[in-house]
């Protein structure tokens, strides 16, 4: 991974609606949080899109530690996205 | 502190005999199955997907809360992945302590957290068909009763 990339990982039905449980891409100047790289994400295919349509029922997990929308993005992270758990 | 993630089965005996120390006086086991065909639901199998790295920390978080919150002496989590067959063991919270009311309650603290928390996934097979089963809102009712001072989500006050 270069010095300037971000990994995306994906679980559950989201994994599936984007068929890639990770990716990596550049991280485009001005993203700075999780909600900046929605956009982005949605563009890249129609799946993304649906996956990433209703942010309500997805859960974020920067650097594998819960996060939100307003949470900080940089180089080097590995940002998640998945639906509310159901283990146990 | 122990908390293993594991397609393997675990065996309740082997585990409970594991946290047994002169120290402790109860030890309490909560063992979570798949509901199998004869419940309302028909499924026959499902299969667990996990955030290796994260599931483990998120367990190991819940565990360490609990630890501060009650006097355990010992605690073991186990959640197993894959595919699992109606009647499976599924998930393991066993606790450890000098008596048995932290053992009870630090158990049900553990699961209501890791239901809400830990990132699992299951996805259930019914009629040769695969869908992913919905969080509940009742799951994270469960937890946030914990986000009160008292030791249980059922008892005021903290008595022993």
């Amino acid at each position: 991974m270069s010095q300037t990339s971000i990994t995306l990982r994906y679980f559950a039905w989201m994994r599936e609606h984007t068929g890639a449980d990770a990716e990596t891409i550049d991280l485009p100047d001005g993203v700075t949080s999780v909600g900046d790289l929605l956009p982005l994400l949605r563009d890249r295919s129609a799946g993304h899109a649906l996956a990433l349509s209703n942010m309500r029922t997805v859960r974020v997990a920067v650097n594998r530690a819960y996060g939100d929308l307003d949470t900080p993005v940089s180089a080097g992270d590995e940002v998640a996205f998945f639906p509310p758990v159901t283990g146990g | 502190m122990s908390v293993r993630v594991q397609t393997e089965d675990f065996d309740i005996g082997v585990e409970s005999r594991a946290l047994q120390a002169d120290s402790v006086g109860g030890i309490a086991l909560f063992v979570g199955t798949v509901r199998g065909l004869s419940s309302d639901n028909g499924v026959t199998a499902m299969t667990l997907e996990h955030y290796p790295g994260m599931t483990e920390g998120e367990l190991e978080r819940i565990e360490a809360d609990a630890m501060d919150r009650w006097p355990l002496e010992r605690v073991t989590i186990i959640h197993r992945v894959g595919r699992l067959l109606a009647g499976e063991q599924i998930v393991l919270v066993a606790t450890a302590s000098a008596h048995r009311q932290a053992a009870f309650d630090a158990a049900q603290f553990i699961m209501d957290f890791l239901k809400t928390d830990a990132p699992f996934w299951k996805a259930e097979e019914r009629d040769g068909k695969t869908s992913w089963v919905e969080a509940r809102d009742s799951d994270t009712a469960a937890r946030d009763k914990w986000h009160d001072d008292s030791a249980s989500p059922s008892r005021s006050g903290s008595g022993d």
